[in-house]
């Protein structure tokens, strides 16, 4: 094994770079599936079944196959509808909506978690349901899904790199395209590989600090 | 299409159903050596077993795939097969998920059936064999369920490195047609069919399994909880999640 | 290992006794003792369990440790059956060291192996059954003469018939334990410890986990089982009447000393210490 700091220095702008872009697609993928998975799960608690059965058919297809091809079908099939833009973006809109119907079952776990005698006290109040949701149940719910949502946010970190699949340019592409160029794949995808480590493992451990102060 | 082409996503299915297969076999390999490994007395397992855990959750499963595709041929200097190569990361990958899985069936015996083993003087060896596993492994399965679906879609991240399984054989199939929308919702539908399966079979062993150790099965859910593939399991990758635990 | 051990009466041990007075119980005629505790010192934390325990058991006595809830009598079998380690003082069972061994004249923890062939003496009764759920009744009972002792398995299967008729549950072989009554579970709990032949026999609370109405049973068994077998106990109970019908000797445990030892008749009818007759005429 020969490893060549020389090769790392030229490999790190690019490395940078891609780090910016992963980061990005990270947070606005999270943002995206945060608020997409609260529709599935107040439309999944809805009592008319015709919302309750497709929605629930919609979130498993979705959850049940990869994220990769569900990336493939939206590259090229949203511009055959006439919707244009840029990978990153088909990226982003893809890994958001496949990691909402985990965080669905968050927020649904969640709801359910509060105890019932909660709702009845609510009604027993007379508070109207808004009320109920905002001032009762969500506070109670969301100290349970904090750090769980902050879990799938590791994951999400991690399946990142399935967007070099339609050319979007985040660390590993980066190092796939610097391997392309200059023959050199040892330095640049052992950076990778590490920096997902070095970020994923403090987040994750952080993540069981939050469940220990929230739930318990 | 043409029917050439539909053969050649049918050949696909076939190379996802091994990998899906052997990455299983390797990963439930690696589990279970890893997860007790995890509970020794000896603090020398325990901090290889962590650390693995550690390092494999820790890493983005494509990219330890390219690193065993590009950097390991150059620095060490060993060629694999691709198909093996795919099945080594994604066994050792998913292996790692599934080791917290059989730490946490371990874990959750309760402490007293380990103390009656000892007061039989059983070996700790055979306290696991007979006493704790047996009770572990059916609490395991709905996880390892919810993993082996997670496996099956991982298992598309091959086709990125050229391994001819469901969605190479779509790009192929796009690329010589430009039907997109019509082939990817197609590969899309045979992805969920197969993790509808897969649940199936699972849920026979599980029920099997319990009814094996005394246990009732389990209820099986009407025609909405046949659809929905994970009726009673709550979070799925929840374990999938962090590097740490 | 220098001591053999013949079935269930087991053999008087090769260490001399040097009881300790007024603490050691009465010796079975020929100063032979089965168990032994020197200057054991078991601490939770900053709360001390057993303060400097000295006591000795004869083989075939029954010998039932009474007191209060927290006294530290629960933590003598548990510290018999290794599940909780001495932190000073030495443990021997039939005359060997029990959580030592002597490498060159020295004492050292022993290893796994050694502490498991002397535990092989030893058998245990749990409050809460503890068998194994995932095993039929009879497998709980021949698992580990199989597997510990190398047992055959028809021979294995012969003596747990045998102990499920003694046991009285000889329909049940064939079911699960969660299909049992808590007093059938304990029942085949006792069966399960018999089958490994122990030299002693340690019975926690046996009668607690009991509703009321199932407790008798139990009890007539362990009485049966105590007049009719010389196998040596260490019982731990609240059930006084049955204390007094199998116990050679009754040990009152306070604050993780024993403050007052004798026969039941004795212990029971006349005790002198003030705690001890507070304490039985709260409980009985």
């Amino acid at each position: 094994m020969n490893w060549n700091w020389s090769v790392v220095d030229e490999f790190m702008p690019y490395f940078w770079d891609g780090v910016r872009v992963t980061l990005q697609a990270t947070a606005l993928g999270s943002l995206l599936s945060f608020a997409l998975g609260l529709v599935w799960a107040l439309l999944l608690r809805t009592p008319s079944r015709f919302v309750r059965w497709p929605v629930g058919f919609f979130v498993e297809f979705i959850r049940n196959t990869p994220l990769l091809v569900q990336l493939f079908f939206l590259f090229y099939v949203l511009p055959e509808w006439g919707v244009q833009t840029s990978a990153l973006a088909t990226g982003i809109i893809g890994i958001g909506l496949h990691y909402s119907t985990y965080t669905a079952e968050v927020y649904r776990a969640g709801i359910e978690g509060v105890p019932a005698g909660q709702w009845e006290a609510a009604r027993a109040l007379s508070l109207p349901r808004g009320r109920t949701w905002g001032a009762v149940i969500l506070p109670q719910a969301i100290r349970r899904v904090v750090p769980a949502l902050g879990n799938y946010v590791i994951a999400l970190l991690k399946d990142t790199p399935m967007l070099l699949g339609i050319g979007v340019l985040e660390m590993l592409n980066q190092a796939r395209q610097f391997g392309a160029q200059t023959f050199q794949y040892i330095e640049p995808y052992t950076i990778v590989g590490i920096a997902f480590i070095l970020i994923s493992y403090p987040a994750s451990l952080f993540m069981r600090y939050l469940e220990r102060r929230l739930v318990h | 299409m043409t029917a050439e082409l539909w053969e050649a996503i049918f050949k696909g299915i076939w190379i996802t159903v091994q990998l899906t297969v052997y990455s299983a076999a390797l990963g439930a390999v690696v589990a279970f050596a890893v997860g007790t490994a995890r509970t020794s007395r000896h603090w020398i397992l325990r901090f290889l077993s962590g650390f693995y855990v550690a390092v494999f959750r820790g890493t983005s499963a494509l990219v330890f795939m390219f690193w065993l595709f590009f950097v390991v041929p150059l620095a060490f200097g060993w060629q694999f097969v691709p198909m093996w190569a795919a099945t080594l990361a994604l066994g050792l990958t998913y292996g790692a998920y599934g080791a917290e899985i059989v730490r946490g069936g371990i874990a959750a015996v309760a402490p007293a059936q380990r103390e009656a083993g000892i007061a039989l003087s059983f070996t700790p060896w055979q306290r696991m064999r007979r006493i704790i596993l047996p009770q572990a492994v059916p609490e395991m399965l709905p996880p390892f369920n919810n993993l082996l679906i997670e496996l099956l879609k991982g298992t598309a991240l091959v086709s990125l490195l050229g391994i001819p399984d469901i969605s190479f054989e779509a790009q192929l199939a796009r690329l010589a047609t430009g039907q997109s929308t019509t082939i990817y919702l197609a590969i899309l539908g045979m992805y969920f069919v197969l993790a509808f399966l897969l649940t199936r079979v699972m849920r026979l062993l599980e029920r099997r399994a319990k009814a094996g150790i005394g246990q009732a099965p389990p209820k099986s859910g009407g025609i909405l909880g046949k659809l929905r593939i994970e009726e009673t399991e709550r979070s799925t990758k929840a374990g999938l999640a962090g590097g740490a635990q | 290992m220098s001591t053999d051990s013949t079935g269930p009466t087991g053999s008087p041990g090769s260490t001399p006794a040097a009881s300790t007075p007024g603490r050691s119980t009465p010796g079975s005629g020929n100063g032979a003792e089965l168990i032994r505790f020197d200057k054991v010192t078991k601490r939770f934390g900053s709360n001390t369990v057993l303060d400097d325990l000295d006591f000795t058991v004869a083989p075939g006595k029954h010998v039932t440790l009474i007191g209060p809830s927290g006294s530290g009598k629960t933590t003598i079998l548990r510290l018999l059956m290794t599940l909780v380690k001495p932190d000073e003082g030495t443990i021997r069972v039939d005359g060997e060291y029990l959580t030592h061994e002597e490498k060159g004249g020295r004492l050292v923890p022993a290893g796994e192996k050694h502490t498991r062939e002397i535990r092989k003496k030893i058998g245990m009764v749990f409050q809460q059954f503890n068998l194994f759920p995932n095993m039929k009744v009879l497998q709980n009972i021949t698992e580990a003469p199989v597997h510990v002792l190398g047992l055959g398995r028809d021979e294995a299967e012969e003596r747990a018939r045998e102990l499920v008729e003694l046991v009285g549950l000889t329909e049940c072989l064939d079911r699960y334990p969660t299909q049992l009554s808590g007093g059938q579970q304990q029942r085949v709990a006792i069966a399960r410890a018999l089958a490994m032949r122990p030299q002693v026999l340690l019975l926690d609370e046996v009668t607690s986990a009991l509703d009321p109405e199932l407790v008798a049973g139990v009890l007539d068994l362990l009485r049966d089982i105590a007049h009719t077998t010389d196998i040596t106990m260490l019982c731990v109970t609240h059930e006084m009447g049955f204390a007094r019908d199998i116990s050679d000797d009754v040990l009152m445990f306070d604050a993780g000393r024993v403050i007052e030892s004798g026969p039941p008749e004795k212990i029971f009818s006349e005790p002198e210490n003030e705690r001890t007759r507070e304490f039985l005429s709260a409980v009985l």
